[in-house]
């Protein structure tokens, strides 16, 4: 049974289909990436996986229990953390309250706790501070607790949402375009701490690029979207030489533009009917 | 001046935080503990009018969880301070033969309050900003006029009749009087004195409860909601369950206001409640600080400070200029008419200088001068 199991999922806005009896399958352990065309559904796939878009039709299991429509509190409650496209921290939280936040749903105190301070209200509350900041140094933050998070710089800000996330204790991690808007070099240190939250933390992780070399640099399985439909999957070897995903990133058209371009300059014409250049 | 105020304050300056703190607290509450004496010594007579602004405050902190914490706008909060007094009033009023002991009643408005917050909630709190504010709104209009009306029930189906015509609130005359606290045989009467202990203690409680749950599991999930919703359910933090509670536990403040001022007042009635108080608390929680503690209190006090006694002191001295002069309209003045364009006025002001309040919390402040140290973003793609 895989970790993540997707069956014939669909997702209607209006009229328009943006995802379409899409199956799709994360092994335990793997490091799997999402890819395709900008409006292929990917972030689409993500929200509805994570609870913030109830899919119209189809199932999503988590180790075999159904996820698909739950809120998203209740489906990272059953082990699935994510982080956003665009960065989205409390960002007048500190650092640590930031993580501290992630942990909410796997801490006990309730309201009366928190007015009585029982010992074990304040244990809990100080082996969570411990975690957290564990947790901050596990993703090269450590001693940046008390920033706010708003003050940390862009690369910084994308580590702070993978711990936050490592936080709500994930079995699977859907991380959304984590190197976007880095770096080189940030890049290459991102993918190192992608790496190793699998290697040394085992938890499994689905991931949105569109950085060539990051999804082919780490991803262990990849799967295309092109128009809300799966076009191609497979090893990065086999994606990188299916024809249809070259075909969906640089287009028939412009291929087939190109083609007549040099055709007509041949015979001389040089007259310009279409405006496929 | 400003060399002379240095060396003053030097040695002040040179010890440690921990000890001005614990010297600022120590100040501040012997202040408060002797303010009757010092009253009754210089002949104030203000003992009465400094309990009135404690209820205030009460209100004040309880409000600043719902829009300090989780940054709920609500605009009728004053609905839970009537619930709360009308609560107090219907256990205790003499036709109603109930008259409870008000130390038990007390413990019933809050847990009322706390009820008719997670009953307003609970169909409410799936709106968003503007709409929540439009719904509490509406929900501080509704309650006086229910009062006003449940001055005569009648409960029944077809010829059958459970309740007729039954004296509930009293209508428009309200309640009156209100049953009074007493204490090991000593009854609280006209006297401000022990009114004023029993509010300090009240306030103490909603303080210390004020910053145990803002430094808590609730209190973070109050302040991620409040920053980015999506994002926190994302976190695992269940936005209604949360919302609920913030809702709940500040109405549960205002439910032990609502019981001390019905006794206090002795008489309650539904214009007591209008959208102005809801408004004045409001006022009282920006003007100090959103979401903190000192700032709210602080804030607060100098609101109605300003009401009660600067605006009738500049009246009064208003007034003798103008018979000094003989400036007819200026002899006649009454500032203390004006007093909502004062607040507003305040308001504005405070808004354009310092729009985090006057003593705002760490985020408020970061928040509102973002664009001072905003970091670069990258720009976004597909």
């Amino acid at each position: 049974m895989a970790l993540l199991e997707a069956r014939r999922i669909s997702k209607q806005f209006g009229g328009l289909a943006a995802l379409h009896d899409l199956d799709l399958d994360i092994e335990k352990g793997m490091i799997a990436s999402l890819i395709g065309p900008n409006g292929a559904g990917k972030t689409t796939f993500f929200n509805m996986v994570s609870g913030i878009y109830k899919p119209t039709s189809g199932q999503v299991l988590l180790e075999g229990k159904e996820i698909g429509g739950l809120r998203p509190n209740r489906a990272t409650a059953m082990g699935l953390g994510r982080t956003f496209q665009n960065i989205r921290l409390f960002s007048n939280m500190t650092a640590l309250e930031n993580v501290l936040v992630g942990m909410n749903c796997r801490l006990k105190s309730t309201w009366y706790g928190a007015l009585l301070r029982s010992r074990s209200v304040m244990q809990e509350e100080a082996k969570a501070r411990e975690r957290a900041q564990e947790l901050l140094a596990f993703v090269g933050l450590g001693g940046k607790g008390e920033t706010l998070a708003k003050n940390l710089p862009y690369g910084l800000q994308r580590r702070l949402e993978i711990a936050r996330a490592l936080a709500t204790h994930p079995k699977l991690m859907l991380l959304d375009e984590p190197t976007a808007g880095m770096n080189p070099q940030e890049t290459v240190d991102a993918m190192a701490l992608i790496k190793r939250v699998r290697d040394e933390l085992g938890i499994t992780i689905l991931l949105i690029e569109h950085d060539m070399k990051v999804v082919m640099g780490i991803s262990e399985y990849i799967t295309v979207l092109d128009y809300g439909a799966k076009i191609a999957e497979g090893t990065p070897e086999q994606v990188r030489a299916n024809p249809k995903v070259i075909e969906a990133y640089l287009g028939k058209g412009v291929a087939a533009g190109i083609r007549r371009a040099k055709q007509k300059v041949l015979a001389g014409t040089g007259s310009q009917e279409d405006g496929t250049i | 001046m400003a060399h002379m105020w240095h060396s003053l304050t030097g040695p002040w300056r040179a010890l440690p935080a921990r000890q001005r703190q614990i010297l600022i607290w120590t100040f501040s509450i012997v202040l408060l503990l002797i303010f009757p004496l010092v009253d009754k010594m210089f002949k104030w007579g203000i003992v009465n009018d400094v309990t009135d602004v404690l209820v205030l405050v009460i209100l004040a902190l309880g409000l600043n969880i719902v829009v300090g914490y989780a940054g709920l706008l609500d605009l009728g909060y004053a609905a839970f301070f009537a619930i709360g007094a009308y609560t107090t009033g219907i256990l205790t009023w003499p036709a109603h033969h109930l008259e409870w002991n008000f130390w038990i009643v007390i413990w019933g408005a809050v847990i009322v309050a706390a009820l008719c917050g997670i009953v307003i909630g609970t169909p409410t709190l799936r709106l968003r900003g503007d709409y929540l504010a439009i719904v509490t709104l509406a929900f501080g209009e509704i309650v006086p006029v229910v009062i006003r009306n449940l001055g005569s029930v009648t409960i029944g189906v077809g010829p059958w009749r459970l309740l007729s015509d039954f004296n509930l609130t009293n209508g428009v005359q309200g309640l009156n009087p209100v049953g009074r606290p007493s204490i090991w045989g000593f009854k609280f009467s006209f006297d401000p004195t022990p009114w004023y202990y029993l509010i300090l203690m009240i306030v103490a409680l909603v303080i210390f409860a004020n910053a145990r749950l803002q430094d808590s599991r609730l209190g973070r999930a109050w302040m991620a909601l409040r920053e980015d919703e999506t994002a926190a359910d994302c976190m695992g933090v269940d936005p209604i369950r949360t919302k609920l509670l913030a809702f709940a536990l500040g109405a549960s403040f205002s439910g032990f206001a609502g019981a001390f001022y019905a006794a206090k007042l002795q008489a309650i009635f539904p214009e007591l409640f209008k959208f102005n108080l809801s408004i004045m608390i409001l006022c009282m929680v920006i003007l100090g600080g959103m979401g903190n503690i000192k700032g709210v209190v602080i804030g607060g006090m100098l609101l109605q400070l300003f009401d009660r006694v600067i605006l009738t002191q500049t009246t009064v001295f208003a007034r003798s200029v103008g018979q000094a002069l003989h400036i007819s309209p200026l002899a006649t003045i009454d500032l203390s008419l004006w007093r909502w364009f004062f607040f507003g006025l305040t308001m504005v002001v405070v808004m354009v200088l310092k729009p985090e309040g006057l003593f705002p919390s760490a985020a408020r402040r970061a928040e509102l001068h973002a664009a001072e140290e905003e970091t670069p973003q990258p720009t976004e793609r597909g």
